[in-house]
């Protein structure tokens, strides 16, 4: 089925089965890997991508379902124009293996997009879905809590 | 891909002195110079671990990249004695050689208690570690990889500066004591100027002096938090895991397998799989089959598709099962006994009735690293290239190769970032897998990738442990203290894959964090059995001493209440005369917590020691009762590296380490039915979030004489703190894991 896809700013006529997740679209068609499979059923929050600037699950949104533009960890900021975020990752050294972490970063890019002031306990709440099997949860926090101070100051 | 061209084996006598610079020393008895495996496409290599070229300083780290922060710390140590910018510096992990032989891993072996080694223990210990050359074991595990590049990193570092003030002194009619380096340069004492990249060619004519190492007071770099060299790429999604591999013309394959491990595919109706759009081949295994097609999604689906009936599996089918075959070892006769301080049958005999029994349980787990596993392989007809992010590349590689049929010299293979490791991704299943798989799609890249379930349900689990102790106390010191244990042999099963011998004798890791551990008991006795099991086990973050510990500190808890003495008064009873620094942690962290040994009723705390891995820790952990459950709310850990390298990494490690251990007492548990594990994605396995993670504050203590590991350390401690702060909370004492089975957390 043809389809047109915004990702990150560029639109692509695609044509694909209706029910393949984005996640897939995205990696194995498009070749933008910096968004990860973890489990495949929304249960760990590595495919995590923004889509219209919400935060959704890519490996369970068929692509039919996909109702606006889409932002990966890509379109966020690159090495020559890093975002907040990914600056504030670089200096508390959030990630250990790292494979979470795309999807950290789009959850928490989201929750400061509706909220540039949150408290510890509305970042925990926000980025609850996200696992981190390194257990790299303390500098996450921190970074995006400087983030946050960045973004509102800047 | 690489700066390295095509690898082949070269002996090149420059650098070698600089690698095997030991000789000079006494580290490596080894004398036959080290075979460089570097040909870099441009530029020049002055020993296996630099490369010089136009675009500057390339550091080779050939021990894999899972998060563990291996590549910054190992490059430091390398940078730090060359005199490049840090920054400035690049950093791969290299081909698969001989060269990269890792013998802290070998040494680590031997049925001695680290914290104790005699005089002649480390004679013996340095012989064996040689013959981590001779197996060739380049392989990142058992937190070995700082201890193994110490000198030998510093080392290479040191040698290419001191060829490269040799080209310089040769060039400026200097003599090269004269000379000075600094930022990738070396200075003449008149000012001028002469950058490695223009010395590099001729530095590699020069033999390699005998280095100076550089006493730690001068160090720039080691000793502090650097940069890590992987983050930029870890924060903007461009960090090259396996799976994110993409060749040219490169098609998707998924796996399905027999689910009863170990046991065959009876019957196979391919139809429904080959009918759907987009697959290209069905492509039979002895134990299931893979699926090629456009994309991983319609591969994954269509495997799910096909019809299949299995074999069963060669051990008993169900958990109760498993762990009557686990008991049945008791029965025979022990497999070692590593500690046999005094008499403790007799000891035991004469408390009579104030004997303490108990019996602790542990079930198996799985590693559930984030990136399930895959490999991508290309296969030529003659030649066989891999990406396979993994934790030992030359047992990899020959997996692959004999998979094939073909040699090893035949087989390239590209380490590539982890999404986790953990132990599981030593193993060489996955990369002969996807050999298997481009075999038969020859002259098309494939890359196989594992669904969540297939890898969940296709791991070499944590085996499934049990512990039976007994002890006695008097005058609130332990009398007594006998343990045990039983569970399959990791070390047997793991040797067995990987060098083809069920290593005999004592089995040390069975027993490690049990046996060696640094109290003065007066009657101590450790004894471990091994259970006849095929379930597949293998290393797991901590491997033996991830239950030892649990058992280990929580009878110690047991004994501690029964004497009447504060838990940690009294751990540090036993611990202070026999290894003072083990003992200064307990201070520590007793000090870092603030622990008077009272809480109020709706507060819980815990504490518990390990040694392991060259490293002394100490935690405490404190559990709230709040209308959810119970909350694990805080963590304070006191760690002894020896030497701390990169406080901010060894401080990640510590944090991970301790969650890795509360995730697996609080909820892991594989199980079996019907020969297969029940478990089959998070929500039947969950782990730790950010709003269930205590809040961990750490200390890290410089007292022990030798460096420690860092990335498994903290691992045992965690389930025992938390268990004795549930009995602090609660009095009740639990002995099985895992937790969430006996109360609800919040």
């Amino acid at each position: 089925m043809p389809f047109r896809l915004t990702v990150n700013g560029t639109t692509e006529e695609l044509d694909l089965p209706a029910d393949m997740p984005l996640l897939w679209v995205l990696r194995d068609v498009l070749d933008l890997t910096g968004t990860k499979y973890g489990c495949g059923v929304a249960a760990c929050g590595s495919c995590t991508v923004h889509v219209n600037g919400r935060a959704v699950r890519s490996c369970s949104l068929r692509l039919e379902d996909v109702d606006g533009p889409v932002t990966t960890i890509e379109g966020l900021g690159d090495a020559d124009n890093l975002a907040p975020l990914q600056l504030a990752w670089i200096t508390h050294q959030a990630a250990q293996c790292g494979y979470c972490q795309s999807g950290q970063i789009m959850q928490a890019a989201a929750l400061l997009a509706d909220n540039p002031d949150p408290s510890d306990a509305e970042i925990d709440t926000a980025m609850e879905d996200i696992m981190c099997r390194c257990g790299s949860y303390s500098q996450i926090r921190a970074a995006i809590r400087d983030a946050a101070g960045a973004m509102r100051g800047g | 891909m690489s700066r390295l061209g095509r690898i082949t084996r070269r002996t090149l006598l420059v650098g070698s002195v600089a690698v095997a610079g030991g000789v000079a020393f006494g580290i490596w008895q080894t004398r036959r110079p080290v075979e460089n495996p570097l040909v870099p496409a441009e530029g020049v290599t002055l020993n296996p671990y630099v490369i010089i070229d136009r675009a500057g300083t390339t550091i080779i780290v050939p021990r894999a990249e899972m998060g563990q922060g291996v590549h910054t710390t190992l490059a430091a140590l390398v940078a730090e004695e060359l005199d490049v910018a840090f920054e400035s510096i690049r950093v791969i992990h290299g081909p698969a050689a001989d060269a990269y032989y890792n013998a802290a891993l070998l040494r680590g072996g031997l049925p001695f208690a680290e914290y104790a080694q005699t005089g002649w223990q480390q004679t013996v210990s340095g012989a064996v570690g040689k013959a981590g050359r001779v197996l060739a074991l380049q392989v990142t595990a058992g937190s070995t990889s700082t201890i193994d590049a110490y000198e030998r990193m510093r080392l290479a570092g040191a040698g290419a500066r001191e060829t490269l003030k040799m080209a310089a002194a040769d060039r400026l009619g200097v003599p090269r004591a004269e000379l000075d380096t600094d930022d990738g340069n070396v200075i003449a004492p008149d000012g001028t100027e002469l950058s490695y990249r223009a010395l590099a060619a001729e530095a590699a004519d020069f033999p390699v002096p005998e280095p100076n190492l550089r006493d730690p007071s001068e160090w720039r770099y080691l000793g502090r938090s650097l940069p890590r060299t992987d983050m930029q790429a870890k924060a903007t999604g461009t960090a090259t895991y396996s799976c994110d591999v993409r060749l040219p013309g490169m098609k998707f394959a998924a796996v399905r397998r027999n689910p009863r491990l170990g046991g065959a595919m009876r019957s196979l109706d391919a139809a429904p799989a080959e009918a759907m759009a987009g697959v290209e081949r069905v492509i039979e295994l002895e134990d299931g089959i893979a699926v090629v097609a456009d994309t991983t999604w319609t591969a994954m689906r269509a495997a799910e598709a096909a019809g299949i009936e299995w074999e069963s599996a060669p051990y008993p089918p169900d958990t109760g099962a498993i762990f009557e075959a686990i008991e049945a070892a008791f029965e025979a006769p022990y497999n070692a006994r590593l500690r046999d301080d005094g008499d403790a049958e007799t000891a035991l005999a004469e408390a009579g009735g104030d004997v303490l029994e108990a019996e602790y349980r542990v079930p198996f787990l799985a590693h559930a690293t984030m990136e399930p596993m895959n490999a991508t392989a290309h296969h030529t007809g003659d030649a066989l290239e891999l990406w396979s992010g993994n934790q030992a590349p030359i047992l990899h590689r020959d997996a692959a190769a004999a998979a094939v049929g073909l040699d090893a010299g035949d087989v390239t293979i590209h380490t590539t970032f982890m999404g986790g490791g953990f132990g599981r991704r030593t193993e060489t299943d996955f990369t002969a897998l996807a050999a298997r798989v481009a075999q038969a799609m020859e002259g098309t890249p494939v890359q196989v990738a594992w669904s969540r379930a297939e890898d969940m349900r296709h791991d070499f689990y944590r085996p499934g442990a049990i512990a039976r102790m007994r002890g006695a106390v008097a005058d609130g010191r332990a009398e007594v203290f006998k343990a045990e244990v039983a569970a399959p042999s990791v070390t047997r099963q793991t040797s067995q894959r990987f060098v083809g011998i069920a290593t005999p004798g004592p089995d040390k890791g069975h027993l490690e964090g049990m046996f060696d551990q640094p109290y003065g008991i007066a009657n101590y006795a450790v004894t471990g059995h091994l259970a006849e099991l095929d379930v597949p086990v293998g290393f797991w973050r901590s491997v033996g001493a991830s239950f030892n510990g649990f058992f280990h500190e929580c009878f110690i808890d047991e004994l501690a209440h029964a004497a009447g003495r504060d838990p940690l008064a009294f751990r540090l009873d036993h611990i202070r005369d026999e290894h003072a620094a083990s003992a200064h942690t307990l201070e520590t962290v007793r000090d870092m917590a603030g622990w008077t040994g009272g809480t109020p009723d709706d507060v819980g705390r815990g504490v518990a020691f390990t040694f392991g891995f060259g490293t002394a820790v100490a935690q405490i952990i404190e559990v709230v009762r709040e209308d959810g459950g119970v909350r694990i709310r805080d963590a304070w850990i006191a760690c002894d590296v020896g030497r701390a390298l990169d406080p901010a990494i060894i401080r990640a490690q510590m944090e991970s380490g301790l969650v890795f251990g509360l995730t697996a007492a609080v909820h892991g548990e594989i199980t079996f039915a019907d020969g297969a594990v029940e478990q089959r994605n998070f929500p039947d396995y969950d782990i730790l979030r950010m709003s269930n993670t205590p809040r961990i504050t750490v200390e890290i203590l410089e007292n022990r004489e030798s460096l420690g590991g860092v990335g498994e350390a903290a691992t045992p401690a965690a389930a025992p703190a938390l268990v004795n702060a549930l009995f602090d909370l609660t009095g009740e004492r639990y002995r099985t894991l895992p937790l969430s089975r006996h109360l609800r957390f919040a």
